[in-house]
């Protein structure tokens, strides 16, 4: 745990500097709001409703097979460090483990949720 | 411990903030000026001989801005989501090891913050949070552009950040530790470069690294035309200034990363062919520094050079042609790891 004391001394430091500034910006700054200047910027219209409307769902889809490959990356990681001693077991558990992975990926592929330009349903 | 052991890791830790601080600002410099030889231009001139004083210019007039919170933001996640942009891309600079020990006043200086035995992983979970801030602008600006922006910003990082993940798998496997500087230790025993072992590794991880720092030609989330300014259109002043020191700050943590893992980090070129000997007169940090400045240069060249791709181009690009390769790519270092 010792190594991790500077570590946390910086994400301090790293903090402060960037309060400090934002702090320091806001005291020295000149303050002339106008409802004009404070309106959320669409190119010079007056905004139409609420920014926070319904968006696609592709972001959502790309969120969550993100979600389930890279947890699967982070099971590698450990792994990775034990191959040496674990030799020819450990690359059968690796393909084992590559084989559960490929079947998803070709069935998230063949779905077409990689797919962004292509409307489906 | 005595009252040295204490005083030492802070005097690091506040030159290497500070280091990196001007490198960031004149890392902006660079790429005006990069970008306008490129085009045939001279670039900042007014502002010091040649414009070199033009980065302090820049921060004094930011310092100095109206910092406009929009009526309809969310305050205080307005607020703190610059800070969750820039506090991660600074704080990875913990572990990236500048150079190996020196003696400095006859006292054994290791030139790194910390040598944690999980670097790597540190490094890739600290620069992950880096993707809050980004959504978190987005959505408490509560406008349109910046909205959909974030939204963008965020499913390319996280897409790129897949293969990324599994190509440090592949070094790991390689270098057999986590830790930077073991990492750099290996390189040395092994007797050779990384990026002789691991090429494909070094391509992806860097085609990753321009997406993952929204550079050109990956910076969908800053495209003008469509986007008019990416996800802090609404912010002004220093707030704006926190994300682009933290977009230049990823870039200096990409270069010192790929550095330290396939280029040796602070080794000289070739440490054990004997009559390239004297290259190991210069010190190590110089080493390191020479090699992260030739991926920043590497990266506005990229900027200068490429037009933008297409978002669905992007996504086929991160899911469909560099999972894969990864995916093999490890695949075929684990075979060879457990045969040799």
């Amino acid at each position: 745990m010792h190594d991790w004391v500077p570590i946390l001394i910086m994400l301090g430091f790293a903090t402060g500097f960037a309060a400090f500034n934002i702090g320091a910006s806001k005291l020295i700054g000149p303050k002339h709001p106008t409802p004009e200047k404070l309106a959320p910027y669409e190119c010079g219209m007056p905004p139409v409703g609420d920014a926070r409307e319904r968006h696609p769902v592709k972001f959502y889809l790309v969120a969550m097979i993100f979600l389930l490959f890279d947890i699967e990356v982070a099971f590698l990681y450990p792994w990775a460090m034990a191959l040496r001693e674990l030799r020819w077991v450990g690359f059968m558990q690796l393909i084992v483990f590559f084989a559960i992975l490929l079947s998803g990926y070709v069935y998230v592929w063949r779905k077409g949720v990689l797919d962004w330009g292509r409307d489906r349903d | 411990m005595t009252s040295m052991g204490w005083l030492l890791p802070l005097v690091q830790i506040l030159i290497v903030l500070n280091a990196v601080l001007i490198a960031v600002t004149y890392m902006v410099l660079l790429e005006r000026k990069v970008i306008a030889w490129a085009q045939s231009r001279l670039g900042p001139m007014r502002v010091g001989p040649h414009g070199v004083l033009q980065p302090i210019a820049d921060a004094i007039k930011l310092l100095l801005k109206e910092d406009i919170t929009p009526a309809r933001a969310d305050k205080w996640l307005f607020t703190i989501a610059p800070i969750m942009s820039l506090v991660p891309a600074l704080i990875a600079f913990a572990v990236i090891p500048f150079g190996g020990h020196a003696r400095i006043f006859g006292r054994d200086v290791p030139l790194f913050i910390a040598d944690v035995n999980v670097g790597l992983l540190y490094i890739v979970s600290i620069t992950s949070i880096g993707v809050y801030g980004i959504i978190l602008a987005g959505y408490a600006s509560n406008s349109k552009y910046p909205l959909l922006a974030s939204l963008r910003a965020s499913a390319q990082l996280i897409s790129y950040e897949v293969a990324i993940t599994m190509m440090l798998v592949s070094v790991i496997v390689t270098a057999g530790t986590l830790s930077m500087v073991a990492i750099v230790e290996a390189q040395l025993h092994n007797h050779v470069w990384f990026v002789f072992v691991q090429p494909v590794a070094l391509v992806v991880l860097f085609i990753g690294g321009l997406a993952e720092t929204n550079r050109t030609p990956f910076d969908l989330a800053e495209a003008e035309q469509e986007l008019t300014g990416g996800f802090h259109t609404e912010y002004s002043g220093m707030r704006f200034a926190m994300f682009f020191l933290a977009e230049y700050a990823n870039m200096i943590v990409v270069s010192a990363v790929v550095t330290t893992l396939f280029f040796g980090g602070w080794l000289p070129p070739f440490p054990n062919v004997g009559w390239l000997a004297f290259l190991g007169w210069i010190p190590g940090w110089m080493w390191f520094l020479v090699k992260c400045f030739v991926f920043l240069y590497v990266f506005v060249w990229i900027r200068a050079t490429l037009p933008r791709y297409r978002y669905d181009q992007l996504m086929r690009v991160g899911w469909k042609v560099l999972i894969p390769v990864a995916l093999a790519n490890l695949f075929v270092t684990a075979i060879l790891k457990v045969w040799l």
